[in-house]
């Protein structure tokens, strides 16, 4: 081993990151295997010594979803990217699967992953990484899928010619290019994750209550328990656990990236990260990262010893059109079919009047998010845009606004119940500010993201003809930072949704506040076990949400897109 | 590749016979872009392919390429019928396509990458190619921190480390500017003369005729509409070449010439501006740059009559652009293309004269004779009585002549003249036409 190879003090520090990460992520998986009875045995403690402990089991959710999360975009954004017949069907589904709460499925899917595994802790601990899962891979999977569809042409031509095989070209080309959007993405996902993972923890189906250990456990518990002090513990260590995942995985990860984007110019600022930079600055451990870097660039050229698939040239008298016209129909017979069965099953039991009533409590959610949206804009774009033009304030208040935007707001529940129970307020307007809580924070940090943004020259033509006030806002800088105010607040807005099926029913010890309105809906019905107006909760919740993007949120974001982008 | 060299004299390194290649039309007709080409690549020749953007030059260095496929004809390689990218001929592109995410090294090492070569090797050749396109010192370097004739020295390097038997060139300089392209070609002419590239043959795509003369040894003329050789010209004059040379002068007003005057028999063609009547593509030219090319002509020391290749340096042009401005002209009649000289019309020489709202006047009245896209549309909207009509009828009309793209193209210039001459008005948010303008 010669000189530059020996192992120095940063070798050090960075191992014992590491090694440490190593075991407790271990550990942590050991717990997974257990039998479920162990659950009910050691039921959680709100002794805030163990809280470390369910901070990592919680993390570790978070991860294996992420990971899952990752595997799905691959392949699905890479099948619907490349064949156009999968393309019009996969791309509609993944439209709609945006757009359906999350947490009502949770019902559905802690069933079936306990009946894959009876009697484990694996079937209840997978029901709950499947609902992160669900949280996080729909907008990752259009971002890959956007990026593939954009691969610049000549690039496409380079690795033709140069007869990279598909696997080596996947990995050298449709990879790399999609990185910086796939990033960008996984931290919006891991940031909305936050809030799922402490949704998912402890869910009660009927008459089964099952509470894996976790962060999100602990909270429930300590509502039941009526323990604000616990309270206060939890937010405390999810504020750290928070901070840890972003300086440990997410920062580095950024920096890394950060060589990925398809610029032909140098940027001026790039992204840093010091743990980054602090393995960058060890010897042995660089030189075993980077071998194994090199085994696994290897794999990328590994040349399967598949035959090329012999290309079928059987030229059936069948144009393109008629095939596409059959591939259709298929597809409209299979939708049909489908939506039949759910016809049917929830026409088993339930009258027009439940869906008229689930589609009344509908607008009544609806009638929320749009005061919430609306409230939070006025209140939210004119900080924004004042923090956004200094630039030395907003290079501070924008890191906390994405993490407030991490922070799961569901933690924080239990206060304003006990607030709302405390001043007998009523229910139905209280617990709406719920619902926007945590997702608020992206219309803040978007708006300061586009106020930064915003052309210094165009600031100076505005302070040279004099356009102050009203004027200004509305000449100058509300255009200019529309397109990014609308995306910010479609993220809130599909947050809100989501968010209702945990806002609009609250609870502090053995008192319960229900506020009108279809999340408060499909939570009853997930209480009580009644399937059928589960099934018909999120089938209305699906449409409202996606009537709402459609004729709302698309033809905005499509003005902001054609007549206000700069540049 | 030794037995490759022993089947050369046997079958040509390229051979194309009776290529066309078409694109489907909105409408379901065919665009031909390419028409009946042949063409045979010997070993150790510069072949150029020189015409203007669309006359089809691009789609057939892509059909040798493997990147497209032919509609009608053969094309081979080696004797074998090109299905896919063929062995041994590597590409260099107009836009470099570098992969960002890789350094220098990477990327050369990137087209051997197929190839099979042990890693050893790979690194050896790749050390070798970057060293002979003088990019030592740069290998691990990541493109964007290279300017843009480095960059297309990694391009060359990532193509010629592949020892090719046909390098294929899809206009290599034109996103250089001027002085580092020079210097570029320069470089890779000497390499090629003192026989170091590795590669047999070359074929380059070009519309810069001065180029084209400098290195090659053939050039073949493409016309447009649909693309076609319209001529074969040898270049035998002794490397290295020298611009200022009669014979090389010479040579260049010969090109000039010929380009201008069009493909022959066809109708369409001899007045420059393919299809007719409302299916005419026009090709988006600001008025202002008419104006300009109008003013300096009819100006001193043109007096009205300038000779192209005098014009176009004079201006800085490429012949290709300065081609589509007098085209425009030519269209609009006031002026004319003939035999590598471009001569103002009485209607220029006066236009050049007027005041700007004068201009106008005379502008629109020409546009409405000669342009029969804005004649029809003027008239819609006269005998509407909302005087106003959506642009989707329009664009359709237009669809049924050209592809989409051309459709949308010959739309926006049609929006941008008749703005220019307040002959209609147009609405970007609804599409619309109108009369109204805003008072």
């Amino acid at each position: 081993m010669d000189r530059a190879s020996t192992p120095n003090l940063f070798d050090l520090a960075a191992l014992a990151l590491v090694v440490g990460a190593l075991v407790a992520i271990i550990y942590g998986v050991k717990q997974t295997n257990a039998p479920l009875t162990l659950l009910d045995a050691t039921p959680i403690s709100l002794d805030p010594v163990h809280l470390p402990g369910y901070a990592l089991r919680t993390t570790i959710r978070m991860l294996a979803a992420m990971a899952a999360a990752l595997v799905f975009t691959f392949i699905y954004a890479t099948i619907a990217a490349k064949s156009r017949r999968a393309e019009m069907v996969l791309i509609p589904i993944l439209d709609i699967l945006q757009s359906v709460p999350i947490l009502g499925f949770l019902t559905f899917t802690v069933l079936f992953f306990m009946n894959l595994f009876p009697g484990r802790v694996l079937g209840a601990e997978l029901a709950s990484v499947f609902a992160i899962f669900t949280s996080q891979a729909w907008n990752m999977a259009f971002s890959m899928y956007q990026s593939l569809r954009t691969v610049p042409k000549d690039l496409d031509e380079a690795a033709r010619s140069f007869h990279l095989s598909w696997w080596r070209r996947f990995w050298r080309l449709d990879v790399p290019f999609a990185m910086p959007g796939l990033v960008w993405n996984m931290m919006m996902s891991m940031s909305g994750g936050w809030f799922f993972v402490v949704a998912s923890e402890a869910i009660t189906v009927g008459d089964t209550t099952v509470t894996l250990p976790g962060i999100g456990a602990y909270v429930a518990m300590a509502i039941k328990q009526q323990n604000l002090a616990a309270v206060g513990y939890a937010v405390l260590t999810m504020l750290a656990v928070i901070v840890i995942y972003d300086q440990l995985l997410f920062r580095p990860i950024v920096a890394w990236a950060d060589k990925f984007r398809f610029e032909q110019t140098a940027s001026a600022e790039a992204p840093t990260s010091w743990l980054l930079d602090l393995f960058r600055q060890t010897r042995f451990l660089r030189i075993l990262a980077l071998s194994v870097s090199k085994a696994a660039e290897s794999t990328t050229r590994i040349r399967l010893p598949i035959p090329k698939i012999p290309r079928v040239k059987l030229r059936l008298r069948i144009s393109q059109r008629v095939a596409d016209t059959v591939w259709m129909s298929l597809i409209f017979l299979g939708a049909g079919w489908a939506a039949l069965q759910v016809v049917g099953y929830i026409s088993a039991t339930l009258h027009w009047s439940d869906v008229f009533t689930a589609v009344i409590d509908g607008f009544f959610t609806l009638l929320r998010v749009i005061v919430l949206i609306a409230l939070a804009s006025i209140i939210w774009v004119p900080i924004g845009v004042w923090i956004g033009l200094r630039p030395s304030i907003a290079e501070k208040v924008q890191p906390l606004a994405q993490f407030l935007a991490a922070f799961p707001a569901n933690i924080l529940f239990p206060a304003a119940v006990v607030l709302i129970i405390h001043f007998d307020a009523n229910p139905n307007i209280w617990l709406s500010p719920l619902m926007i809580l945590g997702t608020q924070w992206y219309i803040l940090f978007n708006v300061i993201a586009g106020a930064t943004a915003f052309p210094g020259d165009l600031k100076e033509a505005a302070r040279n003809f004099h356009i102050t006030g009203w004027k200004w806002w509305r000449y100058v800088i509300l255009p200019g930072v529309f397109p990014y105010y609308i995306t910010g607040a479609i993220t809130a807005s599909g947050g809100s949704w989501n968010a209702a099926i945990v806002a609009e029913v609250a609870s502090w010890g053995d008192k319960k506040l229900t506020a009108a309105g279809l999340g408060a809906y499909i939570a009853n019905a997930t209480d009580a076990g009644d399937f059928h107006r589960v099934v018909l909760g999120i089938a209305v919740m699906s449409v409202f949400v996606t009537l709402f993007n459609r004729l709302v949120w698309r033809p905005l974001y499509a003005f902001a897109e054609n007549r206000l982008s700069l540049g | 590749m030794l037995d490759v060299a022993k089947s050369g004299p046997e079958f040509p390194l390229i051979d194309l016979k009776d290529v066309s290649r078409s694109f489907a039309k909105a409408n379901g007709d065919k665009l031909v872009v390419l028409e009946n080409v042949d063409l045979t690549i010997k070993p150790r020749e510069i072949v150029g392919l020189l015409g203007r953007s669309g006359s089809g030059k691009s789609t057939m260095l892509r059909i040798i390429a493997g990147l497209v496929k032919p509609s009608s004809g053969s094309a081979t390689c080696r004797g074998k019928p090109i299905d896919g990218p063929p062995r041994g001929v590597a590409m260099v592109f107009q836009s470099f396509a570098l992969f960002p995410w890789l350094t220098v090294l990477e990327n050369v090492e990137l087209g051997l990458d197929a190839l099979g070569v042990a890693k050893v090797e790979q690194r050896k050749r790749a050390l070798a190619a970057i060293d002979l396109i003088g990019l030592d010192g740069f290998e691990s370097a990541y493109p964007k921190e290279l300017s843009g004739g480095m960059r297309q020295r990694v391009g060359f390097a990532r193509a010629l480390v592949v020892h090719p038997d046909l390098l294929l060139m899809d206009e290599p300089f034109s996103a250089l500017d001027v002085l580092t392209a020079e210097t570029l070609r320069t470089d890779i002419i000497d390499l090629w003369i003192e026989g170091r590239l590795p590669m047999k043959s070359v074929l380059m795509v070009t519309h810069n005729i001065e180029e084209a003369v400098l290195m090659c040894d053939r050039i073949l003329v493409f016309s447009s509409n649909p693309g076609r050789i319209a001529s074969e010209i040898k270049v035998e004059l002794p490397h290295p070449r020298n611009r200022l040379d009669p014979q090389f002068r010479q040579l260049v007003d010969n090109i000039y010439a010929r380009m201008t005057q069009g493909a022959g028999p066809r109708p369409s063609a001899s007045e420059g501006i393919p299809g007719t009547g409302v299916g005419m593509v026009l090709h988006p030219i600001s008025t202002n740059v008419l104006a300009g090319l109008i003013e300096a002509v009819a100006a001193a020391p043109f007096n009205g009559r300038a000779d192209l290749p005098v014009l176009a340096d004079k201006l800085q042009m490429e012949a290709d652009e300065l081609f589509h401005i007098a085209e425009a002209i030519q269209l609009l009649r006031f002026g004319a293309l003939s035999e590598g000289d471009f001569l103002l019309s009485d209607a220029g020489r006066t236009f050049a004269d007027l005041d700007t709202d004068a201009r106008k006047k005379l502008f629109s009245q020409h546009l409405l004779t000669y342009v029969p896209i804005i004649n029809l549309i003027r008239r819609v909207l006269d005998e509407r009585p909302t005087h106003a009509a959506p642009a989707a009828r329009f664009r359709n009309e237009l669809e049924d002549y050209m592809s989409e793209d051309y459709a949308e193209q010959t739309l926006n210039t049609v929006i941008s003249w008749a703005r220019y001459a307040e002959l209609f008005a147009y609405d970007e948010m609804s599409e619309m036409f109108s009369l109204e303008n805003p008072n």
